[in-house]
């Protein structure tokens, strides 16, 4: 048993110490599931011990399932019939080791000292009695579906039973950690006490329970699981209700989902032990299934070794931002200086006037409004955020910034122009960034005397909510611009991708393929609802048309203005762009910050398709099936995330992927772009491309390295990809 | 293959399917039985002649379980020898009924067989079966399961039916019941029920309300905007993308009435109708059902009538009165536009948005009600048909002798 201590104590209480060796967090594998089992049978087989209490000997108690582990059997040889046979196996170890724990006679007490997630709380929960240590940091629950799988160690069924089915399907869906408080108020946990006291707490309750304490509520014969019961009238409605609300939130583009919503429904009303196998074999079919696969890499994986900075130069000194400039007092701007401040950094925020530069202010009085509303805790005081923040017209109080973001309009000449001013003002050392979303870092760099000590640095909105920062290398940037950049993101909490320079860089380049497609679809006569459906179908957060009120149909156009400009071509150089010129140029619709763009925004309502968009792009009569639709969404985007790669603009698939997730949303249930194609295999994904191509044009055309894996059937990750860093 | 005729039909009149209605102190199986014994009754019917009862009852649990068609025909008190069986095919339960019952007197296997439906909402609410179609979620996603308010609404959507549309034909239901009311259209078919002391219960369809103007159902509300809004409306536009919202436009007053009541139709041989010592008033001609799509539930009626048209080897001008169930005004706008059919021909004497619809007796009750407008107009063959649930449509067509 060499992932943990066995103690015997005076009373006869036994304390399995899990401490699994040259790990910093416990988990569950294959080596510590069979050590768990030994020691429960040691428990139950030794008669002079009565009971026994699980703890750990780290600062946390149970990290979860061993990913590796489980993915590696998930990967295995073999049909998915047979991989998914292995899952199944190994899932059935842990059952028949917690069900040991609920039907041997003793009792067995969680003595959770730190966080415990996932496979890790799902032991606690196959556990006598939960007790955890008074401390409101630990992370308690089941993550599971956040990352593209659901639980399968027992926790959607005992959940289910301690809960009320759709209780346990809400918690587990969203997939938040609680706190031991939170935990302890719906039943989870039976007890909190002091850290220093868990263990004590453990062994005086084991004594003084008795046997009928012992006894699950589900292993009482005539149990009822509380809450809804589908077999009855309240109960079914709430259950259609339930699915209803299931396939608005999901779309059922999520195979884990649906799983766990037929896990819990098939789970209910059977035994427990038979519903364990229920749950088991949902769990194994869906672990082998692409879904899961792509998305456990892309948002668990890649998610945390992107949040390790895996990508900062090394050599290069940590350095903090102790003040910061921002240019621009706009949305992008005053967010930027918010969360700056927030993280507890002076900043500067400069406009063209002080009524504009304060507009800063407003906006962060407005997002802590916002988050209090929301029953957010706002921290630090609001006050104390504003009194780091100064807004003002003049540069000079830039003096001793180290580091000036510029935020201004998607405009080179007002760039230029800003960039020179503050220039002018700073330090040898300090770094100026910019915040554009499309024009190269190179050609921006062009007039500055420190062309190395400049950045992209594209922050996404609203900047207190996205968690990505694309940070854009120019050809001048030096590598400690680029370490400084990512020290920065690390100061702020954002978590940084890093890219080469092109027009648009990634995120932008790739996004803005979406909306111009949904254009071209508009003027094809497609009629607006089947395209704004297709891409929330699609699994994009937001419709295309919706999203182009959003973006701005203004900004849109001041993008393929400069971008036609730069490259010397006509403009509008297709229907998409000469769309975008009409609704701003003639109709003087922006979007929706002026309250009419492809939608009106009619206030106090709910926004409506505006009526004259039919005399701009009439409905064709007959109308293409929304499948179609949906593929040609998704590829116009993989395929530019394809051009990103070859042209090194996104450096690795991965980058691409979790760039795609955290940047705009990309249908989350792939993956991301590179995944999609992956999935579809290279062949399949060029063949739609040629199908494309020939009914829309030369933007579907695969590229060369396409065109190549078509060939070779090489895919873009590698099959032990999912290495976990 | 034998001939199948109908000798006669009566129904109960349809109390309101509340605490407060005429027959919610009636029990289904009183509410069955009355309306077999009054079959007997009025027949002189030696019920040992009498091969089965097939009686329709979409929630068959509570007081409605355990085989009403058995239990009802013994609590009538028919020989012990009269099978009984309860049938579902959700909405259209007591014409499929019907059609059970001719299709064993057609293919020459029973001589005579009552066909007839019972449902008592108010004892037995709507829903009370559950049932895996909706809360398994599986089969939910699969199907994409909205209720049929919603799938009302959706129809009103795609094919653009107003809200003054909607309403515009449920005034004119009204007004239509209202008329065949005043003027003793169902006198021949509907039996009052009474109590055990013989006072009346219920002598009329209580759920009427023929002062109904387009001003009092303008200001009601949508009824199911908000279950649309919880996620029905999302899941129906998933189903329907070509939909960016859905129009809500039906509410109490232009749906179906939520009621109580049975019905029940003779049917038998020619031969058999001898040994009754009855005259045929009618024949089966021809019944099917079929499914669409399940998602908008309730544009099955159209395409079962084009398949038994064609089986029947008939066209919409063959056939002198048709009937569709009156379950939302938008149902019977779409029937009317999909076949272009003469709304004078439609649902002559008013429907279910007028009288209510009992779901488990309503195809039951058409065919009576129908078989007498055609005596009383001297007309010779209607069609009978009601939307029915998970999509499917059912139909009959009856001609004179």
């Amino acid at each position: 048993m060499q992932n943990l201590r066995f103690d015997v104590d005076t009373d006869g209480i036994a304390t399995i110490t899990l401490d699994m060796p040259g790990r910093s967090m416990n988990v569950l594998n294959s080596s510590s599931i069979a050590d768990v089992r030994e020691a429960v049978e040691k428990v139950l087989s030794d008669l002079t011990i009565k009971g026994a209490v699980l703890t750990s000997g780290k600062p946390s108690f149970i990290a979860g399932a061993d990913l590796d582990w489980l993915l590696a059997l998930a990967e295995a040889e073999g049909s998915d019939l047979v991989r998914a046979a292995t899952v199944y196996d190994a899932v059935m170890e842990l059952h028949s080791i917690t069900r040991r724990m609920e039907t041997g006679g003793k009792p067995f007490v969680a003595a959770i000292n730190g966080l415990s997630l996932g496979g890790g709380f799902e032991l606690c929960l196959g556990c006598t009695r939960r007790i955890v240590a008074d401390d409101e940091r630990i992370q308690l629950g089941l993550p599971e579906a956040k990352v593209g799988l659901f639980p399968g160690g027992g926790g959607t069924q005992r959940l289910s039973r301690m809960l009320g089915p759709l209780r346990a399907l809400e918690l587990i869906v969203k997939g938040k950690a609680m706190t031991p408080s939170d935990a302890c108020a719906i039943g989870l946990v039976d007890q909190i006490v002091p850290a220093n006291e868990i263990i004590e707490s453990a062994k005086s309750w084991i004594l003084s329970s008795a046997a009928e304490d012992w006894i699950k509520p589900w292993d009482v014969k005539g149990f009822k699981a509380p809450g809804d019961d589908p077999r009855t009238l309240e109960g079914s409605l709430a259950f259609a209700a339930a699915n209803a609300r299931h396939r608005k939130n999901t779309y059922c583009n999520y195979p884990n989902l649906d799983a766990l919503m037929k896990a819990v429904y098939d789970g209910l009303n059977v035994p427990l032990d038979t519903s364990l196998r229920i749950e088991a074999r949902y769990f194994a079919r869906m672990l082998v299934g692409d879904a899961a696969r792509n998305m456990v890499r892309t948002q668990f994986v890649t998610l945390q070794k992107v949040s390790k900075f895996k990508r900062r130069p090394e050599h290069v000194p940590v350095r903090k931002v102790a003040k910061l400039g921002v240019l621009g007092s706009g949305k992008m701007g005053a967010g930027i200086a918010h969360v700056a401040a927030r993280a507890g950094i002076r900043v500067v925020v400069i406009d063209r006037d002080q009524a504009s530069a304060e507009r800063v202010y407003e906006h962060v009085r407005e997002v802590a409004t916002g988050e209090a509303k929301r029953g957010n805790l706002y921290q630090p005081a609001v006050e104390e955020v504003l009194g780091r923040i100064t807004a003002t017209t003049d540069y000079s109080l830039l003096g001793d910034a180290d580091l000036v973001i510029e935020a201004v309009f998607e405009n080179k000449a007002v760039k230029d122009d800003v960039f020179q001013k503050a220039e002018a003002m700073l330090g040898e050392d300090a770094i100026l960034a910019s915040n554009t979303s499309t024009i190269p870092i190179t050609s921006l760099s062009q007039m500055l005397w420190r062309p190395r000590n400049f950045i992209g640095m594209h922050f996404f909105s609203p900047v207190e909510r996205m968690a990505l920062l694309e940070i854009i290398v120019g050809e001048q940037t030096d590598p400690g611009t680029l370490a400084f950049a990512m020290d920065f993101a690390r100061q702020i909490r954002k978590t940084p991708i890093v890219v080469n320079d092109s027009r648009g860089f990634y995120t932008s380049r790739v996004f803005l393929t979406y909306i111009a497609e949904a254009c071209e679809m508009l003027m094809e006569g497609i009629s607006p609802a089947l395209i704004e459906n297709a891409g929330l179908m699609a699994g994009m957060p937001v419709a295309p048309l919706a999203l182009c009120d959003e973006v701005a149909l203004d900004l849109i156009h001041s993008v393929n203005l400069q971008t036609a400009n730069d490259l010397g071509r006509s403009h509008p150089a297709n229907p998409a762009e000469a769309l975008i010129m009409r609704m701003v140029e003639q109709e003087q619709r922006f979007g929706k910050k002026v309250g009419k763009g492809f939608y009106d925004y009619p206030a106090g309502k709910k926004k409506r398709l505006w009526d004259e968009l039919v005399e701009i792009a009439p409905s064709r009569p007959e109308q293409p099936d929304v499948e179609a639709l949906k593929q040609r969404l998704l590829v116009i985007q993989a395929l530019e995330a394809v051009r990103c790669l070859e042209e090194n603009v996104v450096v690795s698939p991965e980058d691409a992927d979790v760039g795609a997730y955290l940047g705009w949303g990309f249908a989350p249930w792939t993956g991301g772009p590179i995944s999609y194609i992956d999935t579809l295999g290279p062949e399949n994904f060029v063949a739609l491309c040629r199908k494309f191509e020939l009914a829309h044009g030369k933007r579907f055309a695969p590229t060369p390295g396409l065109l190549q894996r078509a060939t070779s059937g090489v895919r873009y990750y590698a099959p032990s990809a999912l290495k976990a860093a | 293959m034998e001939e199948c005729f109908i000798y006669d039909a009566v129904r109960t009149p349809r109390g309101r399917g509340r605490p407060d209605g005429a027959l919610h102190e009636v029990p289904p199986l009183d509410l069955a039985s009355h309306i077999l014994k009054a079959l007997e009754d009025r027949n002189s019917l030696d019920t040992s002649l009498v091969d089965d009862v097939v009686m329709g009852c979409v929630m068959p649990v509570g007081d409605q379980g355990s085989n009403v068609g058995r239990i009802a025909a013994l609590n009538a008190g028919y020989a012990e020898t009269v099978a009984g069986v309860q049938v579902n095919r959700y909405c259209a339960s007591g014409l499929e009924a019907v059609n059970m019952a001719a299709a064993q007197i057609k293919s020459g296997q029973s001589d005579i067989v009552i066909g007839g439906g019972v449902e008592s909402m108010s004892r037995v609410p709507m829903g009370a079966d559950a049932g895996g179609w909706f809360t398994d979620p599986e089969i939910a996603f699969k199907t994409y399961y909205t209720p049929q308010g919603i799938g009302a609404d959706l129809i009103a959507t795609k094919w653009d039916f107003s809200r003054e549309d909607v309403d515009a034909y449920a005034v004119e239901s009204q007004r239509r019941a209202a008329r065949s009311w005043q003027e003793g259209r169902f006198a021949r078919s509907v039996v009052p029920v009474l109590d055990d002391l013989g006072e009346i219960l219920l002598d009329r369809d209580e759920h009427m309300r023929p002062a109904t103007t387009m001003q009092n159902l303008a200001s009601l509300k949508p009824a199911f905007a908000a279950i649309g809004e919880m996620g029905y409306d999302a899941v129906a536009i998933q189903r329907y993308p070509e939909v960016l919202e859905i129009n809500h436009v039906h509410h109490g007053g232009n749906s179906s009435g939520i009621v109580d009541g049975a019905a029940a139709v003779l049917l038998g041989t020619r031969e058999a109708g001898r040994r009754m010592g009855l005259v045929p008033r009618a024949r089966i001609r021809a019944f099917s059902s079929i499914g669409s799509e399940p998602s908008i539930m309730l544009t099955g009626p159209e395409k079962v009538t084009r398949k038994l048209l064609a089986r029947a080897g008939m066209t919409t001008a063959d056939i002198d009165l048709f009937e569709i169930n009156e379950a939302f005004a938008s149902v019977v706008l779409l029937y009317r536009q999909q076949l272009d059919l003469d709304p004078e021909k439609v649902n002559v004497n008013g429907g279910a948005i007028a009288m209510g619809h009992p779901l488990g007796a309503t195809g039951a009750m058409l065919v009576g009600t129908v078989v007498d407008e055609l005596e009383r107009a001297d007309l010779n063959t209607a069609l009978i048909t009601l939307c029915v649930g998970a999509g499917m449509g059912t139909a009959t067509i009856i001609e004179r002798v």
